[in-house]
């Protein structure tokens, strides 16, 4: 009761990356809260999500093995989870805001009457003064989100229902090993028979097609991003040149993956990947607030723009001021003259 | 087969194109400036139900929205794109509502309408892009949920497939109805809007509106039904008003802050052929590159 729990969701048998970045940061408000830090894993052959999730100092760790859980189907999952939450009481349940956390993430949070704010991109516990009821809740938290397009950013907190739930994109919190390799925490092994009924099978999966991602924009040191600026597909392709000299990923806006000039999977923004690389060329980018949520804690931010007043220039590094059709040749052949 | 279909709208602030000309000069958005308009998504939802429509000639399709009075413009846009009917669902006690009070409201009046076979609506609405309400209305009705939707394969009169979005791939599902669906941004893009029916449908109004014009056209209004959008509140529906608005929201906001960016001092190049050089020869010798 009371303890902090996350979903892991799996890939086959492997945890998501989402699910360990948010174990580090349950592992963070459970410590501030002083309670426990539970994981809950539903699927089939889970003998290894044990390994994987117990460096994150998981002290406790619930696993619901059934082949027909795999793979992830609404309905099994939301009623073993309203059952097994009921049961258990957590104050706290965060998910990945995947689309499997948020398929589940809604269904669960209205089966059980709680509130649930999506797409978080921090989490803190904090004091919430109801000045209605003339009084002060204690250690909340604190769900802060980007809102209205990105343009704000709005603390969310769910003052009286429990347990309060937050789902949490990809990339945005650091993953962080707190135990030796010989730890093991609890293992509670569950039966799904007792949380599952025959009726919640009535969607089946037909068939599934795994495209293994084409980029690894997601850890790449160096990202070459272009925006709407690029002005064309002919000049966006400049970009795929300069990412293969430095060895980088190229990424994009929304406007231009709405353009054409390249596909959805390399947009980086708050409806995108967030990513924090080294090195980010931000290319015939304006700098709308939606696409810097996705890449401002970059290392380096190099800006080449036509506009000297592109808003994306204040955050900038290095500002290159012309036309990208311009400077990207200049720049990638001084680059392989110099290299 | 003759299918009952609703599709879920939201009329939103145009959040993708917030310029300059939307924002005050203390940072905050001045949202009057920003054009109200028809979620995009919940436009790939009507498309799909068309598309039902069409293969299942006799169809029905009811378009049903949440808001203020103005709210009713996108009921008219469905109108002319090719839905059947539609409701404004408004009233004072749903202001303020999260997810999970709007998701009752609807609800309540979906239970209303009665009778239906498919719910449709977009994955998520630009202006909160929570994606939760769809899931919400299914759980609250007690219906199977299938999020992402991309396209709906086939329906042979029992079951329908549906091919969806999942993380770095896509799945096909096989269900009975009822269900919900929530259809994202890669479906199919929304037909144009029928010049006929835009004839037809442009004095369509709600009996607020149709007061606030002096009932102008209450003469067309009175020869063809399908005139007057049906203005529903919460009495009419029969929903708890304890679960609507502001007081039926678990989520409370504590604040809201603008988006401020630190700014940097940055070093300026211009795209000269020496500067580019002199810029290449920093980055190399600072190791940011290379």
């Amino acid at each position: 009761m009371d303890n902090i729990l996350v979903y892991c969701e799996l890939d086959g048998s492997r945890v998501a990356e989402v699910s360990l970045e948010l174990l580090s940061k349950g592992r963070e408000l459970a410590d501030t809260l002083g309670v426990s830090l539970e994981a809950v894993a539903l699927g089939e052959n889970l003998a290894s999500v044990a390994e994987q999730v117990f460096p994150y100092g998981v002290d406790k760790l619930h696993l619901f093995d059934d082949a027909r859980l795999s793979p992830y189907t609404t309905l099994p999952h939301a009623s073993a989870l309203e059952k097994f939450i009921t049961e258990e009481k957590p104050q706290i349940f965060l998910l990945g805001a995947t689309v499997i956390g948020r398929d589940l993430g809604p269904r669960v949070s209205s089966a059980l009457g709680s509130g649930l704010t999506a797409d978080c991109t921090s989490l803190e516990i904090g004091d919430y003064e109801d000045k209605k009821r003339g009084e002060t809740v204690e250690n909340l938290l604190y769900q802060i989100r980007p809102a209205f397009g990105g343009n704000i950013v709005a603390t969310i907190v769910n003052p009286y229902n429990r347990p309060q739930m937050a789902t949490v994109r990809e990339g945005v919190m650091p993953r962080n090993i707190v135990r030796s390799a010989d730890y093991v925490g609890e293992i509670v092994q569950h039966n799904v028979a007792d949380y599952v009924s025959e009726t919640d099978f009535v969607v089946r999966i037909v068939e599934r097609h795994l495209q293994p991602a084409e980029n690894n924009l997601k850890n790449a040191p160096i990202v070459v991003a272009g925006g709407y600026g690029m002005g064309s597909k002919e000049n966006f392709d400049l970009l795929f040149t300069l990412a293969h000299e430095l060895h980088g990923e190229v990424g994009a806006t929304r406007a231009a993956v709405d353009a054409g000039f390249t596909t959805h999977d390399r947009q980086i923004g708050q409806t995108g990947l967030t990513v924090r690389p080294k090195v980010y060329f931000a290319c015939g980018i304006s700098g709308q607030v939606q696409h810097i949520a996705g890449m401002q804690e970059s290392g380096i931010i190099i800006s080449i723009n036509s506009d000297p007043n592109a808003p994306i220039n204040a955050i900038a590094d290095y500002v290159i001021t012309g036309r990208v059709e311009d400077v990207l040749p200049k720049l990638i052949s001084h680059y392989q003259k110099k290299s | 087969m003759e299918l009952n279909i609703i599709v879920l709208a939201k009329q939103v602030p145009d959040t993708r194109n917030v310029g300059s000309q939307a924002m005050n000069p203390d940072g905050t958005i001045n949202r009057s400036a920003l054009p109200a308009i028809f979620n995009p998504e919940d436009l790939n939802a009507l498309e799909q139900a068309l598309i039902i429509k069409e293969k299942n000639p006799g169809s029905r399709i009811t378009l049903l929205t949440m808001g203020p009075a103005r709210a009713a413009d996108i009921l008219r846009e469905g109108l002319y794109r090719g839905a059947d009917a539609g409701i404004l669902l408004t009233d004072r006690a749903f202001a303020g509502a999260d997810t999970l009070a709007t998701s009752y409201a609807l609800t309540s009046a979906i239970r209303k309408i009665g009778k239906f076979d498919i719910i449709l609506c977009g994955r998520q609405a630009i202006d909160g892009d929570t994606a939760q309400v769809g899931p919400q209305v299914a759980q609250q009705l007690n219906l199977p949920q299938v999020t992402y939707t991309r396209r709906i394969v086939d329906f042979d009169g029992e079951k329908i497939t549906i091919e969806r979005s999942i993380e770095n791939g896509v799945e096909v599902v096989e269900a009975p109805l009822p269900l919900l669906l929530t259809v994202d941004g890669a479906a199919a893009p929304c037909r144009p809007r029928n010049a006929y029916r835009l004839l037809r449908f442009q004095r369509a109004a709600t009996p607020s509106e149709q007061a606030a014009d002096g009932y102008r056209y209450a003469e067309k209004a009175a020869a063809d039904s399908n005139l007057t959008l049906q203005e529903w509140n919460l009495a009419f529906v029969g929903g708890d008003a304890s679960r609507c608005g502001l007081s039926g929201s678990p989520t409370k906001v504590k604040k809201v802050d603008n988006v401020i960016f630190q700014a940097k001092e940055s070093k300026r190049f211009t795209a000269d052929d020496e500067q580019i050089k002199e810029l290449v020869a920093e980055l190399l010798a600072n190791h940011t590159i290379g």
